[in-house]
């Protein structure tokens, strides 16, 4: 590897996050329905949750001295970067089972890629993290690729 | 029942004029904090934005809207995948917009191009759903 990333950089791939395990609740369910302009009835009743649905039930609570001035929290996942302003990134979803209220769901995210690409105004750094979701069978719910990319 | 699937179908537009009010009850059910959502100064002033910035995941979640609502009871979302590729903002009325790109009647599965087009026309989030339909329709 040539560039900014460092053979140090790199040995935090494999890096995995502490399980996280979540109730699934009719009331979440609702609210992201109606914040999001869901239309359909079995969403905004709660009876079932809408894709996506995994985006606020695993999405960090932090107390608020850990938030930075402008509102975001650190994911202790990543390393230090040698770039730091983050661009648009994408998403990868995979929706293997549905998800109902009174579901107890387990995340464990995994930093999976570091890699660099020549972009047009210089280096990209990229990195991938994937989230595994798993019901309390074991049977894996939904998993999901965050990719991001620093400039 | 939906009406049998064919490549090249678009499926119908959806539109969105999000408000602050939505805006505001979507970062608060993921309990995201981040102030270029909410605070107009901060935005405007310190990032330079030329508004409330509107989160991208929540223009993910209206790709995923089309197509269920289209399936309807007649099949599942498989699978996503799509990038934010710039910045929208509150007061913006966005399309959402889909069209079948491959369909394969013996499993029911399905490709769908799917986008957000902001009203300047360009696509600020572009991806691909795959969805499956449980039966034969028609």
């Amino acid at each position: 590897m040539t560039g900014l990333i460092s053979d140090e950089l790199l040995t935090n791939i494999g890096r995995k996050s502490k399980p996280q395990r979540e109730i699934v609740t009719r009331r979440d369910i609702r609210k992201y329905a109606v914040a999001t302009g869901n239309r359909q009835r079995k969403y905004l009743d709660g009876d079932v949750a809408p894709p996506m649905f995994h985006v606020p039930l695993f999405w960090d609570v932090v107390e608020l001295d850990r938030l930075t001035p402008d509102g975001v929290s650190i994911d202790t996942l990543l390393p230090k970067f040698p770039l730091e302003r983050a661009m648009a990134g994408g998403l990868d979803i995979e929706y293997l089972m549905p998800i109902r209220p009174g579901d107890w769901l387990t995340s464990v995210r995994t930093l999976t890629a570091i890699y660099e690409k020549a972009g047009r105004s210089g280096s990209l750094i990229f990195y991938e993290i994937i989230m595994d979701i798993r019901n309390d069978d074991d049977e894996l719910v939904i998993r999901e690729k965050t990719t991001r990319i620093l400039r | 029942m939906i009406p049998e699937p064919a490549v090249g179908m678009p499926l119908p537009e959806r539109q969105h004029t999000p408000d602050n009010v939505q805006l505001m009850l979507y970062n608060a059910s993921l309990w995201n904090g981040h102030r270029i959502h909410f605070d107009l100064p901060y935005a405007t002033e310190v990032e330079g934005y030329p508004g409330l910035v509107l989160a991208g995941p929540m223009l993910g979640d209206w790709l995923h809207q089309l197509v269920d609502e289209w399936l309807g009871d007649a099949g599942m979302i498989t699978s996503v995948s799509y990038s934010n590729r710039g910045a929208t903002y509150i007061g913006e009325t966005l399309t959402a917009t889909a069209s079948i790109t491959a369909y394969d009647a013996p499993s029911g599965a399905l490709e769908i191009d799917v986008g957000i087009r902001n009203e300047a026309g360009e696509v600020v989030a572009p991806g691909t759903i795959g969805a499956k339909l449980f039966a034969a329709v028609g």
